[in-house]
């Protein structure tokens, strides 16, 4: 246990670096850069108008369809690691089979998919 | 796993097989052959698929047992629920089927979710382990949330598909914790296991854990206080997927919380007992205060199934094999008026579409009387107006509860049936004695002989009732 | 000893960060701070072992749902602004509720006691000579398969629902069609004209 936890060491080494240095810059911009806000300066800009609404906008909906098509092949696919690094070595055919079935299972719902134009972008 | 095991697991796993393979069968059928055609032909597919499967826990699935190393359990509790599961699922499609004709909802989705919904229905009242009870809880609640939100152009149908989510994913949280606890206090999921851990004495964390599943669960049975959805979900969606919301998921919950409770906690009974009176107080008195100011009737059949949620509670905190049968008496003859109830409102149609108030039924027993008695005898069986088979549910339940010396539990439940019969009473005199000129156009044929034969049954089952009175009185209660 | 510390720091980033989730004024921040909690859960999960859940957390939530968070928040007609203005007003109901679960929580922690036999059955995340992954292969896929196949029913499930609630098809797209595109012949796609000098082919 503490073997593996020692192969992460080089990862936790890396967050603390990634974060002093992230801060590090952020906390530098703070202190040393000069900042004399006024109103006018501090305003929404949009070329000489004033802002005509939010920033962000709506998306299409389709965008979240593929989003969560993917998301489902995605766990599809999480549970594919164990299955190919165990099998054959600790697993047998009943193994390989249980595996078969969940992917025609997932098969169905992509030809439905497919069938259904889904994955196409119009 | 051998070939041997295998073949004796999936023996006892019949039902779940025809249903999921069913139910993907249906869907390619329904994308590779298009149109109305296919429509049709998928969903009296879907009609067959569901009572056969029911029929098949009764007739094909030979054995009892566990099975998959003890995550899955077929008893009698497990057959006798999946037979009703299975043929009011039935039911509630035939119902259906004309409502998404005439409202352009057809498609083949509708059947197939619903096959999946009942597969998951089956994997609740069959569950044994906390995963397979949470499997069967998300695959029936999914498919649920999608079928609340299938008129997705309709406003409210899209808030009721929302709130239910969002609503179910807390439960669903809860119902997570709770287990998590349960697991760190029992170091097992499966319940076999769990109901030995709990022999070694109740510990405050196992407590905690078991209370968080029952209001997990509690809120799958929209008992109060967690029933808050319940009247939005069932006047948003669209009314055959409120029929069935209102059947088949409540019978699936309350038989996973009386095998909950009872199984793997039943060595806590003086620990879950209380939280169970109170819910179970709390759900009739909201459900029979709330339905009396109620003027759409989808609201009101809301508040009638959180009231009846109540009573089927009673008879879970009764913890007796009395109470287990009294359980399953009570919720058979709840579906039977509500599926007949949820015929009726499906027959309210006018030329111009569906009307839901209850305004609306005004003087209809002159113009139909056909309707009008079947709406009558409906509602004084869910009331539990004497003497239709309704009177005798709750008197079965009552009867538990005072066996076991929960008297006040009895007389609040016989008081809140008093205020309850109000409302229902309420229906029946608008459906008899006011005026009223609204004109509905003939049902469909489903719709119609679905909400008749609800209607005929709620006296046509009386000599069964009185059958199971006498032997109940000749062999005893504790052997039935 | 570095282990302790790790823990701490990552439950304490997870705990922050949760907390700015709700509180951020900025939805799109919030996002962004959810998954800085989901990478210190990750993290919790590599100090107990658990490697590959800690890797799925990272692979799924981070890589996947969060990117749908993302695309929610943009979807949703909503000022959030607005949304957050009873915030104020609920926050001594809601700091009262939170209040009673945490005391709860503490009181089943200080009091926790597991029954006799939970040590021994259950199971550790890397038992001898296999690494997690393996551990998890082995159970799977073999004494689990009931709930691995009920698992492939609701992606299913997720799968028919995100297409009936969302899928909307415009009229009048052309599509592409390899097959009509690639079996023109001349015939149908040239049309000779006799055009006479000084006529052109107007009507």
């Amino acid at each position: 246990m503490d073997a593996m936890l020692l192969d992460y060491l080089p990862i936790l080494i890396f967050f603390g670096i990634a974060a002093v240095i992230g801060l590090g810059f952020m906390l530098a911009a703070f202190v040393i850069a000069p900042s004399r806000p006024d109103p006018e300066k501090v305003s929404t800009y949009e070329c000489g108008f004033n802002a005509f609404d939010d920033a962000r906008m709506k998306f299409d909906v389709r965008f979240y369809l593929v989003a969560i098509l993917f998301i489902i092949f995605d766990l599809e696919v999480a549970f594919l690691f164990p299955w190919a690094v165990t099998l054959g070595e600790h697993l047998g055919p009943f193994e390989f089979w249980s595996m078969m079935v969940f992917l025609t299972v997932l098969t169905i719902g992509f030809i439905y998919e497919l069938k259904k134009g889904a994955l196409d972008w119009e | 796993m051998t070939a041997d095991m295998l073949s004796q697991d999936l023996s006892l796993l019949i039902p779940e097989l025809l249903l999921a393979g069913g139910a993907m069968a249906l869907l390619m059928l329904g994308v590779f052959m298009k149109g109305e055609g296919a429509n049709k032909l998928v969903q009296w597919l879907a009609v067959v698929l569901l009572a056969g499967a029911g029929l098949a826990s009764l007739f094909l699935v030979t054995g009892e047992g566990q099975a998959f190393d003890g995550g899955f359990i077929f008893d009698g509790l497990a057959r006798f629920s999946k037979v009703a599961i299975g043929v009011v699922a039935a039911i509630a499609l035939l119902l259906a089927m004309p409502y998404l004709k005439a409202e352009k909802l057809g498609k083949i989705e509708y059947s197939v979710l619903m096959t999946l919904a009942v597969t998951g229905m089956f994997m609740m009242v069959s569950a044994n382990d906390l995963i397979s009870m949470y499997m069967g809880i998300e695959l029936q609640s999914l498919s649920l949330y999608v079928l609340a939100a299938f008129n997705r152009d309709s406003l409210r149908a899209s808030e009721a598909g929302l709130k239910y989510f969002v609503l179910g994913a807390l439960s669903s949280g809860l119902l997570l914790y709770g287990s998590s606890l349960v697991y760190g206090f029992a170091g097992a999921t499966g319940f076999n296991e769990i109901a030995i851990a709990v022999q070694s004495g109740p510990s405050v964390g196992l407590t905690f854990g078991l209370v968080f599943v029952i209001c997990g669960l509690a809120f799958k049975v929209s008992a109060a206080p967690f029933h808050m959805w319940t009247p939005d979900v069932y006047e948003g969606a669209p009314t055959p997927v409120t029929a069935f919301f209102a059947t088949a998921p409540k019978m699936a919950a309350i038989v996973l919380l009386a095998r909950v409770l009872i199984e793997p906690f039943g060595g806590m009974v003086e620990q879950w007992r209380d939280v169970i009176w109170i819910v179970a107080v709390l759900s009739m008195g909201i459900g029979a205060f709330g339905a009396l100011t109620q003027t759409n009737i989808k609201r009101l059949m809301a508040y009638s199934s959180i009231s009846n949620m109540g009573y089927a509670l009673v008879a879970i905190a009764s913890a007796s094999q009395t109470g287990l049968w009294a359980l399953l008496v009570y919720m058979i003859l709840y579906m039977i008026g509500v599926i007949g109830s949820f015929g009726a409102i499906l027959s309210m149609r006018t030329r111009e579409g569906m009307v839901e108030q209850i305004s609306d039924l005004a003087g209809i027993a002159q113009r139909n009387p056909g309707l009008g008695w079947s709406i009558t005898a409906l509602m004084f069986s869910i009331g539990g107006l004497p003497f239709m088979v309704g009177f005798f549910g709750k008197f079965f339940v009552v009867f538990a509860a005072v066996q076991e010396g929960m008297l006040i539990l009895a007389v609040l439940a016989v008081l809140f049936s008093v205020v309850g019969a109000a409302y229902y009473l309420r229906v029946v005199k608008t459906v008899w004695f006011d005026e009223g000129e609204v004109e509905f156009v003939p049902a469909a044929v489903s719709v119609y002989w679905v909400t008749r034969l609800a209607g005929l049954a709620t006296v046509l089952l009386l000599p069964v009732i009185g059958w199971l009175v006498f032997r109940a009185y000749s062999v005893g209660l504790a052997t039935l | 000893m570095l282990a302790t510390l790790a823990f701490w720091a990552f439950s304490g980033v997870a705990i922050a960060s949760a907390f700015m989730v709700v509180i951020a004024r900025n939805p799109v921040r919030s996002v962004l701070f959810l998954i800085l909690a989901f990478f210190s859960a990750a993290g919790l999960f590599v100090l107990l072992g658990a490697e590959f859940l800690a890797m799925l957390l990272i692979v799924v939530y981070v890589g996947a749902v969060a990117v749908l968070f993302l695309f929610v928040v943009m979807m949703l007609d909503i000022d959030f602004a607005e949304l957050k203005q009873g915030f104020l007003s609920y926050l001594p109901l809601g700091g009262a509720f939170a209040l009673v679960l945490a005391a709860l929580l503490a009181m089943t922690v200080a009091t926790w006691q597991a029954s006799d036999q939970a040590q021994s059955l259950r199971a550790a995340a890397m038992p001898d000579g296999m690494s997690n992954i393996e551990a998890l292969g082995t159970v799977i896929y073999d004494q689990y398969v009931y709930f691995f196949q009920a698992a492939g029913l609701v992606l299913l499930v997720a799968m028919i629902g995100a297409i009936v609630l969302t899928l909307r098809h415009k009229d009048g797209v052309k599509r592409q069609s390899v097959t009509a595109q690639v079996g023109r012949d001349r015939k149908e796609a040239i049309e000779m004209l006799d055009i006479k000098p000084g006529q052109g082919i107007g009507e």
